[in-house]
């Protein structure tokens, strides 16, 4: 077995707040393999983007710092890379799309000189050459009349030939490991299968990992090979797609699934209805207690859920951490 | 094309601007009571209604006021501002003389204000908890409360009279050789106060502008792209972020520059400097109407341009203002 492209060690992310640091995630560990797509699952405000800001030493520095723990691309440890070696590998070897076609683009720059200004960054491309490669990524992720279009402004484009631009950022240099943050969050629905399609396809031709973060069920069901789902800064359940979503471990994964009409549709002869997963994620100074997170919201929870930590527990190749995880 | 066809627009609005300024200011003149008839005959001694019907007489001021109007607007659009009765020259003549030094002294002003406060406004947004950050917030803070008369005199107190280190006033020594390398060392020891006291308003805006701009720019989602593409520190803040904070700074330095020739008027007089703003001053204790009416277009004329110059500037920083006409 080769070792991971990247692996996360208990990482700890911790919010600077007046009473003190309160962690936002909380010993969390992952991996993810070359060429493979992991996507996190999860409500807002559970850390997934966290993560991957973590993840591209991106977290704002006034709020947010790593805590503990290692993020290890290659085997070495990114948390303690300083930031020459950061900027190094970002947008070079691990880069990242964010959930804002509309604003992540700087407005008074063409978007050809944005593409173009990456590759100079990373690959010591002159003006000309860095110009017309633009060119071919543009072509690549789809925008008709590349040629004449990549010396537009955004503001001349749309929210999705937007999103085609940041991608065409993105995989400039055929990172490793793509990040994703909600893509099509912001875009219309027949955009969204659009976006998917190019981020599968592109993915597929450069060899590259992708990081799928989402709340939506269908796009992980179609594009992930294996998904974290994540609640209040923790690892809920871990595993393929299939056996997570055809028998999840956990009850909040559970109800995560049951609130997709089509999914739901296919399973409900075995399983209870659920149409919303009831209650509110539990405010932010809780999020260190030791107790399960989710029992507050939980139809299976006893006085073990609240009063301690549920450890990972492997089912074949799923883990999830929940005291009841046998009979969920 | 579209930018030529957009200025040539611009300027055919301006013209008309102009003519509209004309007729607003020859009207404000004319309601004023008393008259350049008032100055002269007070000036000799007095005068009998006979002299003074002569003196109106002499300069059409006994014609109806559309008349006299139409006629003004005539002569100025063939450039003749009138005669100064007050200086006995062409207005047109002693504004010519005295602009460039108020165009040196303002120009001189803005842009070192402008440089020094970007620079400023940048370096304080970039650590907002720095000296650099404090030192802004004061410079603000007295540039906005300090009046320039008193910034002036101050200055004059501390770097003319007890530690003489530049002139009192003035712009040129007399005595000074008659070439242009020695002239020019001369007038710029002359200008360091004056730009100082006029730039120190201008300097206290810009930084503080700047500076809020660029808060604002940094936490924007293209520079958090900016930095996942893995750009220095440097790249972002000059290339990504400045130039998306320049736009209300320039378009604020349009507006002061607007504002030169009233700005001027305090620091001229406190510093003897031979500019516009004194002209103006000296032509509206003397009632010297024409000189008045001169000065004041030709305030209109430095507004208009100064905003045609800004636009064209907002049009080559951000190309979202292209878009429209």
């Amino acid at each position: 077995m080769t070792d991971p492209l990247l692996k996360i060690e208990n990482l700890r992310i911790e919010l600077k707040l007046r009473s003190g640091p309160i962690p936002v995630i909380d010993d969390l560990s992952l991996e993810l393999n070359a060429g493979e797509t992991l996507s996190f699952v999860g409500e807002s405000g559970c850390g997934k983007s966290m993560t991957a800001l973590a993840i591209m030493g991106l977290l704002p520095e006034k709020v947010g710092s790593i805590g503990g723990g290692r993020i290890l691309f290659q085997g070495n440890d990114m948390a303690r890379m300083n930031p020459a070696e950061l900027r190094a590998i970002r947008g070079n070897e691990i880069s990242m799309i964010f959930q804002e076609p509309m604003t992540s683009l700087n407005p008074v720059y063409t978007v050809g000189e944005q593409i173009a200004e990456v590759l100079r960054r990373h690959k010591g491309m002159g003006q000309a050459d860095a110009w017309k490669r633009a060119t071919e990524l543009m072509d690549a992720v789809r925008i008709p009349n590349a040629k004449a279009r990549v010396g537009d402004y955004p503001h001349q484009m749309s929210g999705g030939q937007r999103q085609r631009v940041m991608i065409a950022i993105a995989l400039a240099c055929a990172p490793k490991i793509l990040i994703a943050d909600e893509p099509t969050t912001a875009l219309d629905v027949t955009v969204q299968a659009q976006i998917f399609d190019l981020l599968r396809d592109l993915g597929r031709d450069t060899g590259t990992a992708t990081i799928l973060i989402t709340h939506d069920m269908g796009a992980v069901a179609e594009m992930a090979d294996r998904m974290v789902v994540m609640y209040a800064g923790r690892k809920a359940e871990e595993g393929p797609v299939e056996p997570v979503i055809s028998h999840p471990r956990h009850p909040y994964t559970k109800g995560l699934i049951s609130c997709v009409p089509h999914l739901l549709a296919e399973l409900t002869e075995e399983r209870p209805d659920l149409t919303e997963v009831p209650g509110i994620v539990p405010s932010l100074g809780s999020f260190g207690a030791d107790a399960c997170l989710f029992a507050s919201r939980c139809y299976m929870a006893d006085a073990q859920c609240r009063n301690a930590r549920p450890p990972e527990v492997a089912f074949g190749p799923q883990t999830s951490a929940c005291w009841k995880a046998d009979i969920v | 094309m579209a930018l030529l066809m957009t200025i040539l627009q611009r300027l055919a609005y301006a013209a008309l601007l102009l003519i509209a300024v004309l007729v607003l200011n020859f009207s404000m003149m004319n309601l004023a009571p008393g008259d350049v008839a008032d100055t002269i005959a007070a000036s000799m001694g007095g005068a009998d209604a006979e002299v003074m019907a002569q003196i109106r007489a002499e300069y059409g001021l006994d014609q109806p006021f559309l008349v006299q109007l139409a006629n003004y607007i005539g002569r100025v659009l063939t450039f003749d501002l009138g005669y100064s009765y007050f200086y006995n020259q062409p207005v047109t003549k002693l504004i010519f003389e005295r602009l460039p030094a108020t165009l040196l002294l303002v120009i001189t002003a803005q842009l070192l204000a402008l440089i020094v406060g970007v620079l400023l406004g940048v370096f304080s947004a970039r650590h907002p908890n720095g000296i650099a950050n404090y030192f802004v917030t004061l410079l603000a803070l007295f540039g906005y409360a300090a009046p320039v008369f008193w910034t002036g005199i101050l200055l004059l107190i501390a770097f003319s009279l007890k530690i003489p280190l530049f002139p009192v006033g003035g712009m040129i020594d007399v005595t000074v050789e008659d070439n242009f390398f020695a002239k020019a060392v001369d007038i710029a020891h002359h200008m360091v106060l004056p730009v100082i006291t006029l730039g120190s308003i201008f300097l206290a805006l810009y930084s503080r502008l700047c500076r809020a701009s660029m808060l604002e720019v940094l936490g924007s989602d293209y520079i958090r792209t900016a930095k996942a593409k893995g750009l220095t520190q440097r790249e972002i803040t000059l290339k990504h972020a400045l130039k998306n904070a320049l736009p209300p700074v320039v378009t604020l330095a349009g507006l002061q520059f607007s504002a030169v020739i009233s700005g001027a008027v305090l620091v001229e007089t406190v510093f003897s400097w031979p500019g516009l703003g004194q002209l103006a001053l000296t032509s509206i204790l003397a009632r010297d109407t024409p000189t008045i009416l001169g000065i004041l277009f030709f305030s209109a004329l430095v507004v208009v341009v100064g905003n045609l110059l800004t636009d064209m500037v907002l049009r080559a920083i951000d190309p979202r203002v292209r878009g429209r006409a």
